[in-house]
């Protein structure tokens, strides 16, 4: 007995969500299928003679079930002053709702066809897509409006401030000066800005900028700058003996670079993905 | 007040036990009380270059760890009285050295001598480390070719970073000492210049020790190329070198051998 009245109630669960899926599915792609799908040949003698639904003999169409996790927005009355405050909402972080999955949660409220639908739409008017609506009456599930959901569980909290508000100003790039020579096995890493150098980097010697790299003596190490993501970037020095040059991850060693560069004062960039050269003599 | 000098150069071959030596019996020789410390502990060679491995009995190690005393391990060179050796150990490895024990040896030796001279070993690791740990200045020894340079190069930023002035944030001292320069094939352009191994190392230039066979002549018998030959031309370049440590002004020359007419003739037909 007991193993009689558990198992119906583990069918329903399953059920439930496959049902759902189904519903989703069969809404976007416009066909109909039993969650029994089975390939007629399958079908024993005896069973022949019950209605199968008709498909053709292809393969099986599978489905699985899935649960995801969605923002659910709780619209308080009055709707239409609470869309105001989404408006605000989004004036200050636009792009917040891009891309994530929203549910419209109306649990509870008073929502006649009427509200949820201009509802419905004043997301559509705002570029904001629904995945569904949650709690709501079955009954006034129409075509145009999402699918309803239900059974939603609450998911991990989602911090919901504002994306453009939270975002600290970039600090200000700063520029580091370094006035001795930078000697063979020694690495200067910058990530801030600029490095400047009174002296020369040996060979064996890197200094990795996030902006430029100005060297006031012979640049004989490596010279990494824009090293953070910065095609803008530049390397400038007295003298042009290096073992590598790399702008923005875009790099070229002493063998790839023309003799005519070569011990000269010379200023390197990147134009279309390649490290060009020039001299300032 | 004493002077801690540490001998370097990163690269192994350079001359930096030939140039301790030098040096060393070139400051005695001038009435210094100098102590030469061999930090090449496993591989020792200072004791032969001095001529006194016949006569180690405690060694760096046996005073760093308490074992003997310092007036046991320092031995006096036969020629010339104010020169001491302090021999490293040869049977042990660098890291039978503990800065603990370094500091206590270079402590003690500071109230006996004006100067004491480390003689670095090769490398950047432990060993060489130590050897500058607590110097107030260094001499670092290149030859004129790039990768003694770029190596001489490395050990002046350990030179800055690793000492115990530079992490205090006094400045260290550091001279150059050229050694094995050949001015006819700098000249030819078969190696380095003064001027580029200047220009590339940033550092004031303490002397240019020419190349000479009297540097394996001397060390063969076991005596510092100062001592064994004064009127030799690296002896005159160390003597030179070692007066400029003393803070005398003395125009940078490069000596050059005597050669009669017919050494010349023959040294262009060898050439």
């Amino acid at each position: 007995m007991k193993q009689a009245s558990a198992r119906p109630r583990l069918c329903g669960k399953l059920n439930g969500k496959l049902l759902k899926t189904y519903r989703i599915l069969s809404k976007i792609f416009g066909f109909k299928a039993s969650l029994t799908t089975r390939r007629p040949d399958w079908d024993t003698p005896s069973k022949a003679s019950q209605p199968v639904i008709q498909t053709p003999p292809t393969r099986a169409i599978r489905f699985r079930g899935r649960s995801f996790q969605a923002l659910a927005l709780c619209p308080e009355a009055p709707f239409d002053d609470w869309l105001k405050d989404v408006d605000a909402w989004l004036e200050r972080s636009p792009g917040f709702f891009g891309g994530k999955p929203l549910v419209l949660d109306v649990t509870g409220r008073e929502c006649n066809a009427e509200a949820l639908s201009h509802l419905v739409k004043a997301f559509a008017a705002r570029d904001i897509r629904l995945l569904g609506v949650e709690g709501a009456d079955a009954a006034l599930a129409r075509a145009e409006l999402p699918p309803f959901l239900s059974a939603g569980k609450a998911a991990n909290f989602i911090d919901m401030a504002p994306v453009v508000a939270a975002a600290p100003e970039p600090p200000a790039p700063q520029g580091l000066i370094i006035e001795a020579p930078v000697r063979s096995g020694q690495s200067i890493v910058h990530p801030e800005g600029d490095v400047t150098i009174i002296g020369s980097i040996g060979s064996g010697a890197e200094v990795i900028a996030g902006g430029s790299i100005h060297v006031y003596g012979a640049l004989r190490g490596r010279a990494l700058a824009g090293a953070y993501g910065n095609p803008r970037a530049r390397i400038f020095c007295r003298k042009l003996e290096c073992e590598l040059l790399a702008i923005d991850g875009l790099y070229k060693v002493a063998d790839e670079i023309d003799a005519e560069w070569r011990k000269k004062p010379a200023m390197a960039w990147l134009e279309n993905d390649s490290v060009k050269i020039k001299s300032f003599d | 007040m004493a002077e801690v000098m540490v001998v370097t150069s990163g690269k192994g071959g350079v001359g930096k036990t030939t140039s301790t030596a030098a040096l060393g019996a070139a400051l005695a020789q001038a009435g210094q009380n100098v102590a030469v410390v061999d930090f090449d502990v496993g591989l020792r060679n200072l004791d032969l270059i001095m001529g006194a491995e016949r006569r180690v009995v405690y060694d760096l190690i046996n005073v760093a760890n308490g074992e003997a005393r310092l007036n046991q391990a320092l031995i006096r060179d036969k020629r010339i009285d104010t020169l001491y050796l302090l021999p490293a150990s040869q049977t042990r490895d660098k890291d039978a050295l503990t800065e603990e024990g370094v500091k206590r040896v270079i402590d003690e030796l500071r109230g006996r001598f004006d100067w004491i001279i480390c003689d670095s070993p090769a490398g950047i690791e432990r060993g060489a480390q130590l050897a500058m740990r607590f110097a107030d200045l260094a001499v670092v020894i290149a030859n004129p070719e790039v990768s003694s340079v770029r190596d001489s190069d490395r050990i002046i930023g350990l030179l800055d970073a690793k000492t115990l002035r530079a992490e205090n944030g006094e400045t260290m001292e550091k001279h150059l000492l050229l050694t094995r320069y050949d001015a006819q094939r700098a000249g030819r352009g078969e190696m380095l210049s003064v001027e580029d191994v200047l220009e590339i190392l940033s550092i004031p230039l303490l002397g240019i020790i020419p190349e000479s066979d009297e540097v394996l002549r001397a060390s063969n018998v076991g005596s510092p190329v100062t001592l064994n030959n004064a009127q030799s031309a690296p002896a005159r370049a160390y003597l030179d070198a070692a007066k400029r440590l003393r803070g005398e002004d003395v125009p940078m020359i490069i000596p050059s051998q005597k050669k009669g007419l017919l050494d010349r003739l023959f040294a262009r037909r060898a050439a």
